[in-house]
């Protein structure tokens, strides 16, 4: 097998999530040859090549994609680009992380090259056969994919863990080299520009990444009220989440919905009170590693995820949990 | 008053069509069972809704057209004869009119992109506004998938879009990781949707009388030339694996003891 990974690099190094897709390449088979594809321009794209040929196996390569165009990771740019690699080198597979990134230009490069791809795949069971949650985990579904080379996927980067480098391996580092980009530029579309990326608000964790959540149902019974989860959030350095009766009810704003069609959450710790546990809502959060419930109602189904359960008034217990959890260290 | 007199190009321009695929799916709010012989989800007797992602796809063309930058919306749907039914909801929201592309066939993403294609070449809308992802499949592909095969640029993920028909773009605020990443795009284009982009509405009971004499006009694959391909196979649909019955606690001292002491998360 021969595989190409997408890589994303941020201030000098490789992401995790491209880590995780190397981890990913290496689980089709222990002598994978693979190339990691890096794309960018300046200093920052050298320093992220020389991050990653230290932590690749020696049969690998990392391709370097050097152009202004390819300063920002726009989809119709890497498509192509993927497209015309992909020509040149064969793989018989391509891979990236199901990352935002890996996500937009995937399927593109994949449809370019007349290939179904086979997305945010938990489990490699063998070169061609895969594992990926259907309806947001709640069936798993076995895929195998039949068609002509390469096979194309994006992979769930919690799924693929990336294992400890070892910082003396740098003797046999893999190598770097160019991708001939000649012909490259009357490929690109330039239909689509670059204008800028706003980071979110970082007084509070990012609700997809945070180590831990703390939720609120429609048992919160007011906007006003939901001030207590957000007061609990901040003393355990937790990110906000909300159901979308909540959200529905105007509580909260739409983008903390957690659930089926909102995000999919799996924190250390999950904090959910007053929610009662509607199935498009467990959805959003049951691969949590430590589930706790609050609610009165003891029959609530979010009982029945939970690691830790207590039934009783949230207006009591939150105010409580406040003065008694320890301060995020 | 003299009313002022519009530049030729945009008085002469003819308005834009927006172009919506819709698919139906088992409503997000059912328990999925999936078959004891793990060949699916047993789908009998389950309520089915169009996909969430796609009713904020149809509530925002609905918007433009309503704004003036767009004159018709159209709705279109693939796969076997019950897509009607989510056409219907559509049309009940709003749109102008709607196709449907009738096939039993197992249908993936590369497929309904195909036929998406040749729908766009007949058609040629301006925008085509799709779904980030369906619920059932969760894929997250066709978007991608279509505007690479057109040959168009992408907006994906979107929780805003702004038109400027006179500069014809579309300037897309994305959803991406750690933040919101702006994009202007050159018409046409296509754009999946977030959740953020917008509320759908629901369709009043006048529209959805005014609904039922719209027209949806029938297509086949045959008839768009495309050969439905399959790439892909399903082995097998399982069930997860359950969570652990947890632990009742009877205080909120019992509860920060167990998180400190037992699980260590905090």
């Amino acid at each position: 097998a021969s595989t190409l990974v997408l890589g994303e690099h941020e201030s000098g190094s490789v992401k995790a999530s491209s880590l995780s897709a190397i981890a990913a390449a290496k689980a089709i088979s222990e002598e994978n040859s693979i190339s990691l594809l890096l794309a960018g321009t300046g200093p920052s794209l050298q320093e992220a090549a020389s991050h990653a040929a230290s932590s690749l196996p020696s049969n690998s390569q990392v391709l370097l994609a050097d152009s202004e165009e390819l300063k920002h990771p726009l989809a119709e740019t890497w498509a192509e680009l993927v497209h015309m690699v992909q020509q040149k080198g064969s793989y018989s597979h391509i891979i990236a992380a199901s990352s935002s990134f890996g996500k937009n230009v995937l399927p593109r490069a994949a449809a370019l090259l007349d290939v179904s791809p086979i997305t945010d795949v938990t489990e490699i069971s063998e070169p061609r056969l895969f594992i990926r949650p259907i309806y947001a985990g709640n069936a798993l579904c076995t895929v195998r994919y039949t068609g002509a080379n390469p096979t194309m996927l994006t992979i769930r980067p919690t799924s693929f863990p990336v294992p400890n480098i070892s910082s003396s391996k740098n003797s046999d580092a893999a190598p770097i080299s160019q991708v001939d980009l000649s012909t490259f530029s009357e490929a690109i579309l330039r239909k689509s520009r670059y204008v800028k990326h706003t980071s979110q608000d970082t007084e509070r964790p990012d609700l997809g990444s945070a180590k831990v959540v703390v939720t609120g149902g429609r048992g919160l019974k007011s906007a006003d009220n939901f001030k207590l989860i957000e007061k609990l959030a901040e003393k355990l350095g937790a990110a906000v989440g909300a159901t979308r009766a909540a959200v529905d009810a105007g509580f909260v704003p739409n983008e903390l919905q957690v659930g089926q069609t909102g995000k999919i959450v799996a924190p250390d710790l999950y904090m959910a009170f007053g929610v009662s546990g509607a199935i498009q809502h467990l959805a959003g959060m049951k691969d949590s590693k430590v589930i706790v419930a609050v609610n009165k109602d003891a029959d609530a189904s979010i009982f029945q995820v939970a690691d830790y359960g207590l039934v009783g008034d949230l207006f009591e217990v939150l105010p409580e949990l406040i003065e008694k959890l320890p301060e995020k260290k | 008053m003299q009313l002022p007199t519009l530049p030729f190009h945009f008085s002469r321009a003819p308005k834009m069509k927006i172009m919506v695929a819709v698919k139906r799916v088992v409503d997000y709010a059912v328990k999925i069972r999936v078959k004891p012989d793990k060949t699916g989800v047993d789908m009998s007797n389950v309520k089915m809704s169009m996909n969430p992602f796609c009713e904020i796809a149809l509530e925002e063309a609905l918007r433009i057209r309503e704004s003036g930058l767009a004159s018709e919306v159209v709705a279109v749907s693939i796969g076997p004869h019950q897509c009607v039914d989510t056409l219907r909801t559509g049309l009940a929201m709003g749109a102008d009119r709607a196709i449907h592309v009738e096939t039993t066939s197992q249908l993936y993403p590369l497929s309904i992109a195909k036929l998406l294609q040749k729908l766009v070449e007949l058609e040629k809308p301006g925008l085509l506004i799709l779904g980030k992802q369906a619920i059932d499949d969760d894929c997250n592909q066709t978007g991608q998938m279509v505007a690479g095969l057109l040959k168009w640029p992408q907006g994906t993920f979107a929780s805003k879009v702004v038109l400027d028909k006179e500069k014809q773009v579309a300037v897309v605020d994305r959803e991406v990781d750690g933040g919101l990443e702006t994009l202007c795009l050159d018409l046409p284009v296509v754009i999946t949707t977030d959740l953020r982009l917008n509320q759908p509405r629901y369709a009043t009971l006048p529209n959805i009388m005014k609904a039922k004499s719209k027209v949806i006009k029938k297509m086949t694959p045959e008839e768009l030339n495309v050969e439905i391909k399959s790439d892909i196979e399903i082995v097998q649909v399982t069930e997860p694996p359950k969570r652990k019955a947890g632990v009742i606690v009877s205080s909120v001292d019992e509860l920060v003891h167990k998180l400190k002491n037992e699980a260590h998360v905090i």
